[in-house]
C-alpha cells in the first residue's frame, strides 16, 4: 500500500491506566485527531472519499494496556522524526504517548503481517479476587508448558472454533512479583491467543490486568522491535524512551 | 472525598463500551473540590453517547469551573448493563471526569431536553443514593435541580425536583452558585431556606413553594405560599450571545457520539414563527453571535479539537445574516489536512438553501434532507412552515441537477387540522420528488420520516388534542398504503411513543407519580425502544385513576388553567391563542425579524431586543418573508394586529366545531391527532451524510424520525 514518493514513518505509542477502556479503533479515531491538531503532512489516498493513509498494527483489547503499539502513516513530505513524540504527545489522551519514532524503508512490510510475536505482563487472582499462590502457579505453569495441546473454542467469524493454542505460547514464566504476574510471549504468526486464553489452562486463575510490553520481528533469526525494522537508520540517541 | 475509581474499575470489564464511564476527553478537567465551593454535579439522563454533545451542559460546565467558588463534574445515565453491576456491588452514581460519588456534589443538576427521558432523572436520583421525592430529602443530600427546555412545563417532576431554571443558563447559574456556596459553608442548613433563597432568583422555580388547588380534574390555580416568592416566574434570556463565546473547550469525545463534530452556535431563537415548534417559541428573540466570533470559534476549535467537520448550529442556519459568506470563506480556508466539511443542520427549503449546500459539499453529494414538515399548502399554513410545493420542488430539482441522489423529507402527522387529504398530500410530494430526481439520475430516491405530533406547552398548539395511537397508526397506514409500489421510503415514528410523550409533555403536578411508577415498572431508557413499553404508562395512569386520554387527546379550552400557565416564556397568552386561532383559519403569519412586530410579548417585556445583523430578509428564501410569499397567488398573510380574530370567549364546542370542519373525520373530537417530539434542530436540510450511531443490538428511537420502514 505504501507509495515509492511519500515518506513513511513509524511510531510506537503507549496505552496505560484508565484510557485502556478505549476500544482499539477509537484510539485509532484519537491518533488520527492528534495528526490533525499537529499539522502532519498527511498522504491522503485517492478517490471518492479521501482518507489519510494511516495503518495500525495488531489490535490490542479493550481494557488491555500496552508500552508497545505502533502504527505506519505515511507523510508528503520528510520531517524530522525525532520531534513526533513531543508535538504528538500532548494532543492525546492521559495514558497514550507517542515514545518513539523512525522513518521507514520504502515498502516496509506492514505491521500485522510483520509482527510475529508479543510480550505480555499478566496479573492472575483468583476468580473471587483473592491472591494466588506463587508455587502453586509455577508448577501449573510447568504443567501447561508441558502439554502437547491447548484447546481453546473460541468466536471466529461468528462461528465457534476450536483450536490448539499451546502453538502459540512460546515462554511462560512466573514472575517474583506481589501480586504474582505471568510473563507470556505468545506468537500472533500464523493465528495469536489471548492471554485469558492462555489461562484458562491454568483452572481456577483469572486475569487481574495485562500489559503488551513487546513487539516482535522474528526475521532471519534476528529478533526485531518495530522500530529497529524496515526502518532507515538513525542516530542511537534519537530514539526516545 | 470518594473516589470511587478502585470499586469502578473492576465492573468495566465486564461492561459494554467502558469508555463510557472514563471521561479523559480533550477539554474535560478535574476541578479541585473544597473551599466551600459550590459542587455541580451536572447530569445528562440519558446515555453518554446522546448526552454528550449537549452544548447546554457544555457551556455550564466551563462557566462553573471558571468560577473561583463553584466546580462542575459530568455525569450520564449508565446503560442498563452498568447500572446493574453497580447496584450489585454498591456503587452509586459517579462523575465521569473523577469518578466521584454523586452524593458528594451540592448541586445533581440535570438537563432535560427530551419528556422520555424523565424516568431516568428518578433512576438516577436513586443511583446516587438521593430520595426521589423532594419531601424525603435531608439538608445531607444535594439539591435536585433541572434546566432544558422541557422545564418549561415544570409540573410533572415538582414533587421530584427542588428547583428548576427557566431559559438560558449563562447568568443565572453564577447566582445559583453563589447561593448554593454560602449554604455549603453555613454547614448546609435547613434545605427549605435555601429553597427560599433560591426562589428569589430570577428565572428559577421552587415547585415547593407552590400550591395547585384543583377543580375536578382541572388545575384551578398555582399560588405561591410566601409573598416573596413570585407568582409567574420568566424565563431567563442573555441578550447578547456576543458576550458568551462558550463552549471555549468544546468536549472531544473518545467514543463515537451523536454530532461528533465541532459545534458551534451561530444564533440562539428564532422567529419563523412555526406554530408546533416549542424550541422556536420559547428561544425568541433571535440572538446572532456576531459574525466575526463565529469565525473565530470555528477556526480555533477546528485548530484544537482535530475535528474535520463543523457544523454551525440554531434553529435556522441559512437565517443567519451573511450564512453564505461566512460559510464559502470556511470551506475556501481549507488547510490542507485532509479538508473541513461544514454541516447546517437546519435549514430552510429553497433553492438558496441547496446553493450553499452546494458551496460546502463539493464532492460525495449524496443524501440531502428538508423537512417540509406538512403536505399540503393548506396545512403548512396551519402549521405557519411556510413552505411553498414551488419551493420544495425547485430545491429538490436544484439538487438533483448538481448531483444529489437522496432526498430525505420529514414531516409531522396529526397536526390540527390535518385531512386524509393532507396526509396524503405527502405521498403526493414524495413521489413528485422522486420523479424529479429520475429525471437527473436513476439512482433517485426519496426516503419520508414522519412523526406523530406531541403538542408543546407554550406553542400555539398548546390547548390542541395530540391524536390518539389508534389514529396516528391509522394515518401512517394510509400513507404505507399510498406509497406502495412508488420509490420512496417511509419510515415513521412509534405513535405509542408519542402517546407517553404527550402525557409527560402537558402534565400536571399528579403525572409525577405515574413517571414514578413507570420508573419502579422498571420503565428506564424510555427515549430507546427496546426499553419502552406503552403498557407500563396506562399501567401507571390505571394505578393513580387518571385519564390518558384527558391528558393527551383532549382539545383544551381558552378559559382553562394550563398546568405551566405560572411559568413564562414571555409569550402573551393572547398572542398564543390568536396564532392558534389563526391557525385554525389557515392564516399564515411572517418573520417578525423583517416585518412589523406582532407584539408577541417577548421584546417589549423582557426589553430585548432582535440582534440580527442584516435588515434585509435572506436572499432566496421565501418562507416567512412576506414580499416573496406574494409570488403564490393564493397565499394569504394577516397581521395578528390588524385582523379580526377569534372573540376570547370562544369556548369548547366553538374550538370542536373548528376542528371538527376541519378534519376528514366525522369524531374530529376525539380521535384527533397525535404526535411526536419533533427535533427542530434536526429537522431541515442536512448536507452530509447522517452518522449511524451503532450501540451494539440496540439502537435508540428516534425522535424526529422512523424506526421501522414500510
Amino acid at each position: 500500500m505504501r507509495g515509492t514518493d511519500g515518506f513513511p514513518v513509524r511510531l510506537q505509542y503507549t496505552k496505560l491506566g484508565k484510557i485502556r477502556f478505549l476500544g482499539h479503533r477509537d484510539v485509532a479515531r484519537a491518533l488520527e485527531r492528534a495528526f490533525r491538531v499537529a499539522r502532519l503532512p498527511l498522504a491522503f489516498s485517492e478517490g471518492f472519499s479521501p482518507h489519510p493513509k494511516v495503518s495500525f498494527g495488531l489490535a490490542l483489547s479493550t481494557g488491555h494496556e500496552s508500552e508497545a503499539e505502533y502504527v505506519d502513516l505515511e507523510l508528503v513530505e520528510p520531517l524530522a522524526v525525532d520531534a513526533l513524540p513531543g508535538v504528538l504527545t500532548p494532543a492525546l489522551p492521559d495514558g497514550v504517548a507517542v515514545v518513539g519514532a523512525a522513518a521507514l524503508v520504502e515498502r516496509a512490510p506492514a505491521l500485522q503481517d510483520a509482527v510475529t510475536s508479543c510480550a505480555w505482563l499478566v496479573e492472575v487472582a483468583r476468580p473471587d479476587g483473592s491472591p494466588v499462590d506463587r508455587d502453586e502457579i509455577r508448577e501449573q505453569a510447568e504443567t501447561v508448558s508441558a502439554l502437547p495441546e491447548i484447546m481453546v473454542t473460541k468466536r471466529r467469524k461468528g462461528r465457534e472454533v476450536t483450536e490448539d493454542i499451546r502453538p502459540v505460547i512460546r515462554q511462560l514464566t512466573v514472575c517474583d512479583t506481589a501480586p504474582v504476574m505471568l510473563k507470556m510471549e505468545l506468537r500472533t504468526q500464523p493465528r495469536s491467543a489471548r492471554p485469558g486464553e492462555v489461562l484458562a489452562a491454568f483452572g481456577e486463575l483469572t486475569e487481574v490486568r495485562a500489559l503488551r510490553t513487546h513487539q516482535w520481528i522474528e526475521r532471519d533469526g534476528a529478533r526485531l522491535e518495530p522500530l529497529d525494522a524496515d526502518t532507515r537508520p538513525r542516530v542511537p540517541e534519537a530514539r526516545a524512551s | 472525598m470518594s473516589n470511587l475509581w478502585p470499586r469502578v474499575e473492576p465492573l468495566l470489564a465486564r461492561v459494554e463500551k467502558p469508555a463510557r464511564y472514563i471521561g479523559m476527553e480533550k477539554g474535560s478537567l478535574a476541578p479541585v473540590h473544597g473551599d466551600g465551593k459550590a459542587a455541580f454535579l451536572l447530569i445528562y439522563p440519558d446515555t453518554y453517547e446522546i448526552g454528550l454533545p449537549n452544548q447546554g451542559l457544555q457551556i455550564l460546565y466551563e462557566l462553573c469551573n471558571e468560577r473561583a467558588d463553584a466546580v462542575a463534574e459530568r455525569a450520564y445515565a449508565p446503560w442498563t448493563d452498568m447500572e446493574r453491576a453497580m447496584r450489585a456491588a454498591g456503587v452509586p452514581l459517579f462523575s465521569v471526569d473523577t469518578q466521584r460519588a454523586a452524593a458528594d456534589f451540592d448541586v445533581l443538576a440535570f438537563n432535560l431536553s427530551a419528556e422520555l427521558v424523565y424516568t431516568n432523572l428518578l433512576n438516577l436520583v436513586d443511583l446516587a443514593g438521593v430520595p426521589v421525592r423532594n419531601d424525603d430529602r435531608a439538608p445531607s443530600h444535594p439539591l435536585v435541580i433541572a434546566g432544558g427546555h422541557c422545564t418549561y412545563n415544570p409540573e410533572p417532576l415538582a414533587e421530584y425536583v427542588d428547583a428548576f431554571v427557566i431559559g438560558d443558563g449563562e447568568e443565572v447559574i453564577g447566582e445559583i452558585a453563589c447561593v448554593v456556596g454560602a449554604w455549603k459553608r453555613g454547614g448546609r442548613g435547613s434545605r427549605a431556606a435555601v429553597l427560599r433563597e433560591l426562589a428569589t432568583i430570577p428565572g428559577v422555580y421552587v415547585p415547593s413553594l407552590y400550591d395547585v388547588d384543583y377543580d375536578g380534574p382541572f388545575v384551578r390555580a398555582v399560588t405561591p405560599r410566601f409573598a416573596d416568592v413570585p407568582a409567574v416566574v420568566d424565563k431567563r434570556t442573555v441578550a447578547d450571545l456576543g458576550d458568551w463565546p462558550y463552549p471555549k473547550n468544546q468536549l472531544v469525545p473518545l467514543i463515537e457520539v451523536v454530532h461528533d463534530r465541532l459545534n458551534v452556535e451561530i444564533f440562539r431563537g428564532c422567529t419563523r414563527g412555526c406554530r408546533f415548534c416549542q424550541a422556536g417559541m420559547i428561544t425568541r428573540p433571535v440572538r446572532e453571535r456576531p459574525e466575526e466570533q463565529v469565525r473565530t470559534m470555528v477556526r480555533d476549535g477546528l485548530k484544537r479539537t482535530g475535528y474535520d467537520e463543523v457544523a454551525l448550529t440554531s434553529l435556522s442556519s441559512a437565517d443567519f445574516s451573511g450564512i453564505d459568506r461566512v460559510v464559502a470563506d470556511l470551506v475556501n480556508e481549507q488547510d490542507g489536512t485532509g479538508g473541513v466539511s461544514v454541516s447546517l443542520p437546519s435549514l430552510r427549503v429553497d433553492a438558496f438553501t441547496v446553493g450553499i449546500a452546494s458551496e460546502i459539499q463539493k464532492v460525495r453529494r449524496t443524501g440531502l434532507t428538508f423537512a417540509p414538515e406538512a403536505g399540503t399548502w393548506r396545512l403548512r399554513q396551519v402549521i405557519n412552515k411556510l413552505v411553498l410545493e414551488d419551493d420544495l420542488y425547485a430545491a429538490v430539482d436544484a439538487a438533483f441537477s448538481q448531483g444529489w441522489r437522496r432526498m430525505k423529507l420529514y414531516f409531522l402527522t396529526g397536526l390540527p387540522t390535518e385531512m386524509d387529504d393532507d396526509t396524503l398530500g405527502i405521498a403526493d410530494l414524495a413521489r413528485h420528488v422522486v420523479e424529479l430526481g429520475r429525471k437527473h439520475t436513476k439512482q433517485a430516491s426519496c426516503t419520508v420520516s414522519v412523526g406523530g405530533f406531541v403538542p408543546k406547552p407554550h406553542t400555539p398548539f398548546q390547548w390542541f388534542g395530540q391524536n390518539g395511537v389508534d389514529e396516528l397508526s391509522r394515518k401512517i397506514s394510509l400513507l404505507r398504503n399510498a406509497l406502495k409500489g412508488s420509490r420512496a421510503q417511509l419510515k415513521w415514528h412509534d405513535p405509542a411513543a408519542s402517546f407517553a410523550e404527550g402525557l409527560a409533555s402537558r402534565g400536571d403536578r399528579r403525572i409525577g407519580r405515574v413517571i414514578e411508577r413507570v420508573w419502579r415498572a422498571g420503565g428506564t431508557f424510555q427515549e430507546w425502544s427496546e426499553h419502552f413499553a406503552l403498557e407500563r404508562w396506562l399501567d401507571a395512569m390505571r394505578a393513580e385513576g387518571l385519564d390518558p386520554d384527558w391528558y393527551v387527546t383532549r382539545h383544551r379550552t381558552r378559559d382553562e388553567v394550563l398546568p405551566w400557565a405560572h411559568v413564562q416564556a414571555g409569550l402573551h397568552p393572547d398572542f398564543l391563542w390568536d396564532d392558534w386561532q389563526n391557525a385554525l383559519a389557515e392564516h399564515g403569519l411572517p418573520d417578525c425579524r423583517w416585518t412589523p412586530c406582532y407584539d408577541c410579548g417577548v421584546c417589549t417585556d423582557y426589553a430585548l431586543e432582535h440582534v440580527v445583523a442584516s435588515p434585509v430578509a435572506p436572499a432566496g428564501g421565501s418562507q416567512g418573508t412576506g414580499q416573496d410569499l406574494a409570488r403564490g397567488a393564493d397565499v394569504r398573510v394577516d397581521f395578528l394586529g390588524m385582523k379580526p380574530v377569534k372573540s376570547p370567549g370562544a369556548d369548547r364546542r366553538e374550538l370542536a366545531g373548528v376542528l371538527v370542519r376541519r378534519s376528514a373525520e366525522p369524531t374530529g373530537w376525539e380521535a384527533e391527532p397525535e404526535s411526536t417530539r419533533i427535533s427542530v434542530s434536526e429537522a431541515g436540510i442536512r448536507p452530509v451524510d447522517e452518522q449511524s450511531l451503532s450501540t451494539g443490538s440496540q439502537r435508540r428511537a428516534p425522535s424526529s424520525e422512523g424506526d421501522k420502514q414500510a
